[in-house]
């Protein structure tokens, strides 16, 4: 058992804890950095799958698992990013422009989104996002002069320097390095006044308010750096799929997002990138075991919605602090063997919260 | 030009189809009003509504009333199961909590029906399929007409249940003051799942009343998404405000229908309900609300 003494503030909000931290993330840098020579095509890509989607899991987990508000959309923002990356890259902008053009223009459409909605409470976020979805979704449709419709969009390959970024595996290291980026920005993010006005707003928004924050200010930032980060995400989507199909953004997208942050354990970073993989596994495990499982469930239509829903379902009921939450508890149990208590990690008793006054 | 005749015939079918929104939203409204939770599975609710009534009707041949009574008292009893043994369980987890659940609780009731019903629309007979009400020269479809009646019965039922019986005052009592309701020996907990069995009849309503217009398929419940248009109309917490919201849905859809080219019908009652939260987000029939610390 590691006891730390923190003896100067800047303790408190180091990034790494202790040297045990260090040597563990360098280690993890390392070895995510000598995959693709490992581990062949097929996996590649499903990593960098699991890349994309964290990082749209991380911008997800600023705004569910540390603001406490949920938007079912975040499919529409993955699109927009994806579309605006590959029609401005079709018009010959370089990739390293269009990449942060993609999440700006994304996180301005949050923000105009936002902006008007997170003055009621979050129940109507989470209502507004989902009309938006599928407007959005409707958008791409249509507009066929810029989305090209249902006939789909080939997306130009990109160029870094004169190098194109071809095969899982370029696409993997421009997914990681963007994925490091996303972490770096988000771990100061809530280390900074910023995220702490972020975390005072999940837990009250009124005792937030009276202690001087501006709600509307900081959800609406919030939001709209979510929805960029999940734009990055999108404009990396594009060059995974390589061909957009205006289909592909729909609600079971979002659903699955917010599965990430859920599955993953609401507020913890860690928690976004274990929730991803658990969002990008599933559907390979279910397709391992498909052909094995009795009475012909693995042939059913719809099985894959329905064990999302499953999972989110026995997430939220039994265990909260989702895949991290069960990591921090297998933790617990070792350090401490054998004295792990039945009320170590006992959550605390709840009473309904009302937010009305009458 | 359109003609007279053309444009009430508009506003009846609107009518009739923004009833069934106004009815699921009815059934948010019910439950928001007295847990704060939103049910977001309310559309599917109405889907398995629907599927009991046609198991009842087309395979058990039971008559149409007695097979659509028979099929709310079990969507009701349902609903009832669906508060005690799951929702109560989430009591004070914070609300993104309870969307998600019951997000995951709709997807798993899209699957059970998919298994149990199989994925095609089948449809039932009823009193009003296929024949027409001549009302002064106006030709009108009985089965829109059923649906408009049906709401405007079920909210002079809701009205006299919620005012004149004693179980009904208990439910006003527990929406407005949880702690004090307690305090005057009301159970509240049985209470709320009374609630959740309302509005999981009501949504069986919905789904029998429809089921002469459109077919029952698995995929009907993403018409819950347009109820949110009603209920964000109609404040999120009036009942009347509900009916008429999914009303002004139904019939702006209609028109929109008639006049925006294919594809875009789908997506109006989504701008209605943007353009509702970016005027008047509070709704048109909005309570004055505070905040509790």
């Amino acid at each position: 058992m590691r006891y730390l003494f923190r003896t100067q503030y800047q303790q408190d909000i180091a990034l790494f804890r202790h040297n045990g931290d260090r040597f563990w993330y360098g280690l993890l840098t390392v070895l995510v950095l000598i995959a693709p020579a490992i581990l062949g095509e097929f996996y590649i890509g499903e990593l960098c799958a699991v890349y994309i989607f964290a990082i749209a899991g991380v911008g997800l987990m600023l705004l569910v698992g540390y603001t406490g508000l949920i938007s079912l959309g975040h499919a529409a923002f993955l699109g927009i990013g994806a579309y605006a990356n590959a029609v401005l890259l079709a018009q010959g902008v370089p990739f390293l422009i269009t990449l942060p053009l993609a999440g700006l223009f994304t996180a301005l459409c949050g923000a105009a989104i936002g902006r008007p909605t997170l003055r009621m409470s979050g129940l109507y976020l989470a209502i507004a996002t989902l009309a938006f979805g599928s407007i959005v979704g409707t958008v791409f449709q249509k507009w066929t002069a810029v989305t090209g419709g249902f006939d789909g969009f080939a997306v130009p390959t990109p160029t870094i320097f004169g190098i194109a970024i071809e095969g899982a595996t370029g696409i993997y290291y421009v997914s990681l390095a963007v994925l490091a980026f996303v972490l770096w920005v988000s771990a100061n993010l809530l280390r900074s006044p910023t995220g702490r006005a972020m975390v005072a707003i999940r837990d009250s928004e009124v005792s937030a308010q009276s202690m001087g924050i501006h709600l509307a200010r900081y959800k609406t930032l919030v939001f709209a750096v979510s929805a960029g980060m999940t734009g990055l995400a999108g404009a990396l989507f594009a060059h995974y799929v390589r061909y957009l199909a205006p289909d592909a953004f729909d609600v079971l997208l979002s659903v699955q997002f917010v599965t990430i942050v859920f599955v993953g354990g609401l507020g913890s970073l860690r928690g976004a990138i274990l929730g991803a993989m658990f969002v990008r596994l599933l559907p390979q495990f279910i397709a391992v075991v498909r052909d094995d499982l009795p009475f012909g469930i693995g042939r059913l239509p719809g099985l894959e919605p329905s064990l999302f829903g499953l999972v989110l379902v026995l997430v939220i009921l039994f265990q909260p602090g989702g895949l991290n939450g069960m990591w921090l508890k297998t933790k617990q149990w070792f350090q401490a063997f054998p004295f792990k208590r039945q009320t170590s990690f006992r959550r605390q008793k709840s009473y309904a919260k009302s937010e009305r006054l009458r | 030009m359109i003609d007279a005749a053309r444009i009430l015939q508009l506003v009846v079918n609107g009518a009739a189809s923004g009833c069934i929104y106004g009815l699921i939203a009815l059934g948010f409204v019910l439950i928001y009003k007295a847990t704060e939770m939103v049910n977001f599975a309310q559309g599917d609710v109405m889907m398995l509504g629907g599927f009991v009534a046609f198991s009842l009707i087309a395979n058990f041949h039971l008559p149409y009333w007695v097979g659509g009574i028979l099929a709310i008292v079990i969507t009701a009893a349902f609903g009832y199961a669906l508060d005690a043994f799951i929702l109560r369980r989430v009591i004070g987890q914070p609300q993104f909590a309870v969307v998600m659940l019951t997000l995951g609780l709709g997807f798993i009731f899209r699957a059970a029906a998919g298994i149990t019903w199989g994925y095609d629309s089948v449809g039932f007979n009823t009193p009003f399929t296929n024949k027409t009400a001549n009302i002064g020269g106006l030709v009108l479809g009985q089965d829109n007409l059923s649906i408009i009646v049906g709401t405007v019965l079920l909210c002079g039922i809701l009205y006299l249940f919620f005012s004149k019986t004693r179980v009904g005052v208990a439910m006003q009592a527990a929406s407005q003051n949880q702690l004090a309701a307690y305090y005057m020996g009301i159970p509240v907990r049985t209470i709320f799942s009374l609630i959740w069995a309302i509005s999981a009849g009501v949504a069986c309503l919905a789904g029998i009343l429809l089921s002469p217009v459109s077919m029952i398929d698995v995929n009907m419940g993403f018409l819950g998404i347009k109820a949110f248009a009603a209920a964000v109309i109609g404040g999120f917490g009036s009942i009347p405000g509900s009916v008429i919201g999914g009303v002004i849905v139904g019939i702006v859809e209609q028109f929109a229908g008639y006049k925006l080219p294919a594809g875009f019908q789908e997506v109006t009652s989504n701008v209605v309900l943007l353009l509702m939260l970016f005027i008047r987000p509070q709704g048109l029939f909005a309570e004055r609300m505070g905040k509790r610390v």
